[in-house]
């Protein structure tokens, strides 16, 4: 184990990050309803805070947990708590924490009735969304897994807009009947491993057969391509994310969508490696399809947040892609791009929760020609719409090129036809921002449009430092992933060899491409 | 004809509950009525000294009046989950029975011998005993069904319940006498060696074998003998209701098993088939008819029906062909462990439509939670995490009680029941939830907005508080729980 895993040193660092946010829900429920929302900042600030030194601690030499914790939970089977972050989570933990706070920020006057219970959800969600990323044991990593459902479905169901009730029922009842194969699978993995454990490294050594494998990565897929959403079950993605309220959308988007993408990185392509590599065609084809399709989709809407969720339905397609090109460059791009989406989109929802708390539309054609009454709004809804549509020089630019070249790599032809999403996004994005930014004012919304207050440019600012930053250096996030990544391609390679007995060009080919890619990268980065 | 002292030793927990019962029924007449309550907490302190002088024995084998009665792991185990569930009912009624105006000392006193029945099911390795058990159990349920008998539904539910109840027990008591045929004798270790001795598929032992199962299966509630349970559920007092819902599946849950384990143990692939089909008939039925209610008692009837489809996913792997003992225990352990968590739940669930109780309002339509989160922060959020218990979510209980099914389910390679199961737990999801939301993101109506208090007497708080408990302590931390059930299954060959 000691190889795997280096211990916390004796803090619980991880420990507290996580289970802070319930330090915050506990004050809430003791204190006045008046402080609720003051208390739900503090407890998400203080998270970020005590997040901040695992970023500064963090070994990126190694591609082993580190701050791990573990301690027995459940006798018989064993069943521990165990938890710990690498170069893949460490991302998804700190934007987890970055983004609670934004999210009590932009609802701090458009949530006017509970509050208190509005916080509680808000802050239960962060416990069981860290909880998901950090967690090193099956059975813990599935209690978080399933734990978030609950506080979503209330913040849609409550909070929502007029059709909220048939939209929380169908998020809960799409994530819930895709996580109930997850389930079978864990104790299927655990009975076949012989190891007698949940421990997601100890299972991620162990092999199985390949039969069981096609099993196992279906049952897989079905949790974990819902969450994304891949298409075709994407369908619960715009209905959840148009009721939902602004924050709602914003940790949907940015983190939870995540969940789903790092359950293909953590468990299917570590666990079923010969299953990965024979699938790979069809969630390269699927992911071709939602980038795509996506696009197309959001081309047709008029609702500012449906737009954006279809673009989200295209941009996790990148994710998958990249994820299924199955090399360093693929990999990183899509862990990149994980990040990339949460910083931009969770930027355009927040955009989007802004103008409608001004004029209760998210309708373009009443949100039209904002740059005169309102142009420190468009200037921020402008930088986050061209990083979403990858511009260099911003964030997703890297993300998405990364993941083009990864997916060159193993097929031109997906490569080509993903490479229309980018065309496709610039198009449906650059319509959108004529039509909101440089439109004429519906004359009826003009009284209403005064410009963002202090508050919201605070909450705005952080995201467009990270867009910029990412996008023009982003070598030290890359750097924290790169240890955990090539452990992860070698598992595959090792089976891609295995398979192909006789080429050894192949192995030589995906290790050649990555060693040059560390020379790309260093070109991207100046 | 002497009694040996060391055998009335052995049952002194039954002697102790009947005794108390008899002089309930002797002082109920002599006590004013605004003293009745004083009966109640007689009762609930004879199961608290009842709960201790369990435990003590606990670990302890011994057969008492010639191998006809035994106190064991396994029987403790349930006795003592039947002593919680009782008092956690006495505590209830307190409130509620004043709140119905049938304000009668006798209820406690038939619980106390509803519980002697139970107690003596789950001792039993007679059939004739367990019989009788099953009689004494029955016969008070059937008047506590009626207890309100003023009101029709209530009167109702009684006929119903005892019109099918002595229909099953005879269906019973003839399974019994053909088995005396097959073994000539009703003890189930020489019931076991005479089947046994005869093999697979003889037709009398199936005959008296599949007669004892429907019997069993009525009073377990499993499809197809489940029809009396949404009537019987939705018209009897709602304390009696989660009495019956509780307490009596438990009770015959675990005489069931010990009939099946230990009676029929030998001849196994003659009834994991059957009880298989029972299964999967059960999950379906019981969870789809659950989502079209629109009565909370009656919902809470459907998903009991359910709940006994998945403890009956342990009984199959208990039974089923080519397991080892290791998992066939497993299974058994995971039905104790699923019963006692499902009581924790069901109890808390019915505790939340009992306090909702007064005056005109029954609290048993889904409409009258409408808002509820508005008017009763407490009260809904108390409902809604018994429902994501009872939806099998976690981090409460029920997810730990259906994990430890589907591992030993899966274990016994029958990953496909698993599956099963956890598609209906889904289903089930679609109906909890929509508790839910009537209760969170539903307008009160305006008349509703004027009802400010709730029935909740000091006692129901207790119930409550225990219920909640159960369910996040068991959803958390389930370690000790898990191991008791575990040292306590039935020792299989």
């Amino acid at each position: 184990m000691t190889d795997m895993a280096v211990s916390s040193g004796g803090f619980p660092w991880i420990t507290l990050v996580v289970f802070l946010p319930l330090v915050g829900v506990i004050a809430i429920v003791l204190a006045k309803e008046e402080l609720a929302k003051w208390i739900g900042f503090a407890a998400s600030s203080v998270v970020l805070l005590v997040s901040l030194p695992l970023w500064g601690l963090f070994n990126e030499t190694t591609s082993a947990m580190q701050f791990v914790e573990k301690h027995q939970w459940i006798a018989s089977p064993s069943i521990n708590y165990a938890v710990g972050v690498d170069g893949i989570s460490l991302p998804l933990v700190l934007l987890t924490t970055f983004l609670t706070p934004l999210c009590v920020l932009v609802s701090w006057t458009s949530i006017k009735t509970r509050i208190r219970e509005f916080m509680i959800s808000l802050l239960v969600m962060e416990t069981a969304t860290l909880g998901v990323f950090v967690s090193l044991d099956f059975v813990l990593f599935y209690i978080f897994w399933e734990t978030m459902l609950i506080p979503m479905y209330l913040l849609i169901g409550v909070w929502g807009g007029e059709n909220r009730v048939y939209a929380a029922i169908k998020f809960f009842l799409y994530t819930l009947a895709g996580s109930v194969l997850l389930l079978v699978a864990i104790i299927v993995i655990f009975f076949s491993s012989g190891e007698n454990t949940f421990d997601i490294l100890t299972l991620s050594q162990a092999a199985y057969s390949p039969t069981l494998q096609a099993w196992l990565f279906w049952a897989f897929f079905a949790a974990f391509a819902v969450k994304v959403p891949m298409f075709p079950f994407h369908t619960w993605l715009p209905d959840a994310h148009v009721e939902a309220p602004t924050a709602g959308s914003v940790i949907l988007a940015s983190v939870l969508l995540k969940m789903g993408t790092y359950g293909f990185l953590r468990f299917t392509l570590p666990m079923l490696p010969d299953a990965t590599v024979t699938f790979t065609p069809i969630i390269v084809t699927l992911s071709v399809i939602a980038i795509i399709y996506g696009a197309y989709m959001a081309f047709a809407q008029s609702d500012l947040k449906k737009l954006i969720a279809y673009s989200s339905v295209s941009h996790m397609g990148f994710v998958t892609l990249g994820i299924f090109a199955l090399n360093a460059q693929g990999i990183e791009g899509a862990i990149l791009q994980m990040v990339n989406h949460g910083i931009t989109t969770g930027g355009l929802f927040l955009c989007v929760g802004i103008i409608y708390e001004r004029t209760h539309s998210r309708e373009i054609s009443d949100n039209s020609g904002l740059a005169k009454p309102m142009p420190c709004y468009a200037t921020f809804l402008v930088i986050f719409a061209l990083s979403s549509v990858g511009l260099p020089g911003m964030n997703s630019f890297v993300g998405e090129f990364l993941v083009l070249i990864g997916t060159f790599m193993w097929s031109k032809l997906a490569a080509t036809l993903a490479a229309l999403g980018v065309i496709l996004a610039a198009a449906y994005i650059l319509w959108m921002l004529q039509r909101v930014v440089y439109g004429v004012p519906a004359q009826h919304m003009l009284s209403k449009l005064h410009d963002m207050n202090p508050r919201e440019i605070g909450l705005l600012l952080p995201l467009v430092g990270f867009v910029f930053w990412i996008g023009l250096y982003p070598k030290p996030l890359l750097d924290v992933m790169h240890a955990s990544v090539e452990n992860l391609i070698q598992q595959e390679v090792r089976v891609m060899t295995v398979e192909t007995p006789g080429q050894d060009s192949l192995e030589s080919y995906v290790l050649t491409d990555s060693s040059s890619f560390a020379s790309g990268r260093e070109a991207l980065a100046r | 004809m002497s009694i040996p002292l060391a055998d009335l030793v052995t049952i002194l927990p039954e002697l102790l509950v009947v005794f108390t019962a008899c002089v309930l029924l002797v002082l109920d007449p002599i006590t004013p009525a605004s003293k009745k309550y004083f009966l109640a907490w007689m009762c609930f302190g004879t199961l608290v000294v009842c709960f201790f002088v369990t435990a003590a024995g606990m670990g302890e084998k011994t057969f008492a009046f010639g191998n006809m009665v035994v106190v064991d792991s396994y029987a403790s185990f349930w006795k003592l989950l039947l002593y919680l569930v009782s008092g956690l009912t006495i505590l209830l009624s307190i409130g509620y029975l004043k709140e119905e105006k049938i304000e009668l000392a006798e209820f406690y006193g038939f619980i106390m011998l509803s519980l002697t029945g139970m107690m003596i099911m789950v001792s039993g390795t007679d059939l004739l005993v367990i019989y009788l058990g099953i009689e004494l159990m029955s016969i008070s349920l059937y008047i506590m069904a009626g207890f309100k008998r003023f009101e029709a539904k209530s009167i109702e539910a009684s006929a119903k319940y005892f019109i099918l109840g002595a229909f099953s027990s005879g269906i019973l008591l003839y399974g019994i006498s053909l088995l005396f045929g097959v073994a000539g004798s009703t003890n189930l270790a020489e019931i076991s060696t005479a089947v046994t001795a005869r093999g697979l598929n003889d037709p009398l032992v199936m005959i008296s074998m599949m007669l004892l199962i429907v019997g069993f299966g009525f009073k377990v509630g499993a499809v197809p003998f489940h029809m009396w349970i949404p009537d019987v559920y939705q018209g009897a007092p709602t304390t009696a209701t989660v009495f019956m819902a509780v307490a009596s599946k438990a009770a015959s849950f675990a005489a069931f098993l010990r009939v099946l384990l230990e009676g029929f143990g030998g001849v196994k692939p003659n009834w994991s088939g059957l009880i298989l089909g029972m299964c999967v008939l059960t999950l379906i039925l019981g969870n789809l008819v659950a989502i079209v209610q629109t009565n909370i008692k009656r919902m809470l009837a459907y998903s009991s029906i359910a709940h006994a489809g998945y403890a009956l996913i342990g009984v199959v792997v208990a039974g089923w062909m080519g397991t080892e003992a290791g998992v066939a225990s497993r299974g058994v352990s995971s039905i104790m462990l699923y019963l006692a968590i499902y009581s924790f739940m069901t109890m808390g669930a019915f505790a939340v439509v009992a306090i909702l109780r007064r005056g005109g309002i029954e609290g048993e339509e889904l409409d009258d939670f409408t808002g509820l989160a508005k008017r009763h922060k407490g009260a809904a959020f108390l409902m809604m995490l018994f429902m994501i218990s009872l939806a099998g979510i976690p981090p409460t209980a029920g997810f730990i009680g259906k994990f430890y099914l589907l591992m030993a389910a899966v274990d016994a390679g029958l990953t496909w029941l698993a599956v099963l199961g956890l598609i209906f737990a889904a289903v089930s999801a679609f109906y909890y939830l929509r508790v839910v939301m009537v209760m969170y993101m539903r307008e009160p109506s305006s008349d509703q907005e004027l009802e400010t208090h709730l029935a909740l007497s000091p006692t129901a708080t207790v119930v409550l508080a225990c219920a909640v408990a159960g369910v996040v302590f068991l959803g958390i931390y389930p370690g000790p729980l898990v191991s008791v059930a575990t040292s306590s299954a039935i020792p299989l060959p």
